[in-house]
């Protein structure tokens, strides 16, 4: 795996406050990571870092093979950015805006303009952008930032403000760019959207990345409880059926649902005794524990060590 | 290539928000009333038309074009950053100076357009009602508007230097109008008074000279005024002409640093800034 972006050791300040605090990770070719944290986390601060809009304060970083903080931009041809809340030059037309953006990536106009239309721009693409409503903004911010095939993306909140459908196109494309090698870095809130498309998560809070890893790695990290749903038949309304564990929790939701959070390598022996039960288990749900649950709890553990 | 981009851009904007309208317009429509009203107290007898509109279309150039130098530039850098325009187009391939002389080249044709013909009208207005024109005073014409838009580029580049390092809008706005009062109006009369009190004891005529060096509306005005002998009599200045050492290279050499240094110092600053 070759690295595309590589931050080592990265600290930076304004003032008294810590945005990135010793933040060090390199992302690899046909990486689709995700980048969470709430607001204030340093997500924003590490992108503008990696395109060399601030310097660090300690620490290196480089970007497909460039310093971004010595000036340097030779790779950036190959860099694609969309920021969060986006914004154009009001008086210029979607086309022209793209054609210019175009021009200074030296790629084909005629090519760029096709990029609007994968987008769903189409006809607005012949109007100024000051009559733009927000999501067309972001269609429009989403196709300059894929001119000229990009082999990093840097994607700042991408999908807000986009409907479902543009969403859904949206992973496809950037889906398909990984696929052909591009690292795609993305930031989002939109937590249970990125659970099945990001093959990997980082989790920066207050400036500290506290998790690392595949959604599977985190998982077993956390050591979380999978939540076993089963549709049991003939059971009173608050009686727990009789092969229940004694030493896992267990829950009625309604009338014939009960829940087991059951610990990461006991789900299997636990199935084997509900089944093993009889034909009173009607049904059975394995949720495993979701991008949310994860987050929150790293969240808590970063919070609890000092 | 980068720079070229960028000032194309600059333009493209410029037109379509009607920048380039407005400036001609108000510069050909005030350049046409003074060519036709500024004649009426020197009369058409023996008095060459072109060299009268000379004196008073300069004057009017250091009121005007200054402050619509600083209007278009003032808010090129901070503008930008607080638009979140230039968020993105530094993720591009481009150096920030590159961004910076593209935008001067951009501002400076939009200017350099709207003064030629602004003040081209004027001159074309005197030829088409007859008057005699001969080629001294054409010279000196050309001189005039080509003296304007190097005016117009110095102050474009103070107009970056403010706003590269200012914070917000409002502040570039509120020092650029000041600096267009002190340069503009404040110096002279504060330069005047002193040589008034000082009645020639200390002040010298090196020192003379270095003081109207120091700001670019006097350097402007003494290639105009002085620079041309039938022009300087007309503006009462043949006097200042002949005492003065300052020849028209120094003048426009010092025009020159006035853009190229502020430039300079732009770039500097927006280079180290972060956003």
């Amino acid at each position: 795996m070759t690295g595309t972006v590589r931050v080592s050791e990265v600290t930076k300040t304004y003032g008294r406050l810590t945005a990135v605090r010793d933040a060090s990770f390199t992302l690899g070719q046909g990486e689709l990571v995700a980048l969470i944290g709430h607001n204030g986390a340093g997500k924003t601060t590490l992108m503008k870092l990696m395109l060399g809009l601030i310097r660090p304060t300690s620490g290196s970083i480089e970007v497909l093979g460039d310093n971004p903080a010595a000036g340097e931009f030779a790779g950036r041809r190959q860099l694609g950015y969309l920021p969060e809340n986006v914004s154009f030059d009001p008086a210029l037309t979607g086309r022209e805006t793209q054609a210019f953006y175009a021009r200074l990536k030296r790629e084909p106009v005629a090519k760029a303009l096709e990029l609007l239309d994968a987008v769903g721009l189409g006809a607005a693409s012949r109007r100024r952008v000051n009559t733009y409503s927000k999501g067309m903004r972001q269609r429009l911010g989403l196709a300059q930032a894929l001119l000229g095939h990009p082999r990093v993306l840097l994607l700042d909140e991408p999908t807000t403000g986009l409907d479902p459908e543009l969403r859904q196109t949206f992973y496809d494309i950037i889906a398909r760019l990984a696929a052909g090698g591009a690292t795609v870095l993305l930031s989002s809130h939109a937590l249970t959207e990125l659970e099945e498309r990001a093959g990997r998560v980082i989790i920066m809070n207050r400036g500290i990345k506290v998790a690392d890893g595949s959604i599977d790695e985190l998982r077993r990290l956390a050591r979380l409880p999978t939540r076993i749903r089963l549709r049991v038949a003939g059971l009173a309304p608050s009686e727990l059926p009789g092969w229940a564990p004694k030493d896992a929790t267990c829950r009625r939701l309604n009338g014939h649902i009960v829940e087991i959070d059951a610990a990461p390598e006991r789900k299997i022996e636990l199935l084997h005794r509900a089944t093993a039960a009889g034909n009173s288990v009607e049904d059975v749900d394995v949720v495993p524990p979701t991008l949310d649950e994860l987050y929150a709890h790293f969240l808590r553990q970063s919070e609890q060590a000092p | 290539m980068n720079v070229l981009i960028i000032a194309a851009k600059e333009i493209h904007q410029a037109i379509r928000n009607r920048w380039v309208l407005a400036a001609t317009l108000l510069l050909a429509g005030l350049a046409l009333s003074l060519t036709f009203l500024g004649s009426a107290p020197t009369g058409n007898v023996g008095v060459r038309a072109l060299d009268v509109v000379i004196v008073s279309l300069s004057s009017l150039t250091i009121f005007l074009v200054p402050l619509i130098a600083l209007l278009i530039s003032h808010d090129a850098v901070v503008g930008e950053m607080e638009r979140g325009t230039m968020l993105l187009l530094l993720s591009y391939p481009v150096a920030r100076w590159q961004v910076l002389l593209g935008k001067f080249l951009g501002h400076l044709a939009v200017l350099g357009f709207a003064t030629c013909l602004g003040y081209g009208a004027a001159a074309g207005a005197l030829a088409a009602t007859g008057s005699d024109i001969d080629s001294d005073s054409l010279l000196a014409f050309a001189a005039m508007v080509g003296s304007s838009v190097l005016l117009g580029a110095a102050f474009v580049a103070i107009g970056y230097l403010v706003s590269a390092l200012v914070r917000d809008r409002g502040t570039a706005a509120g020092i650029c109008i000041g600096l267009w009062l002190l340069l503009v109006l404040i110096y002279d009369m504060a330069l005047l008074g002193v040589l008034a009190l000082d009645q020639g004891r200390s002040i010298s005529a090196t020192v003379l000279n270095a003081l109207l060096l120091s700001n670019p509306t006097d350097a402007y005005r003494l290639i105009n005024l002085t620079g041309f002998a039938n022009v300087s009599t007309f503006a009462g200045m043949a006097g200042l002409a002949q005492s003065t050492s300052l020849t028209i290279p120094v003048l426009l050499a010092a025009l020159l640093c006035w853009t190229l240094l502020p430039l300079g110092l732009a770039a500097l600053a927006f280079s180290r800034r972060e956003l």
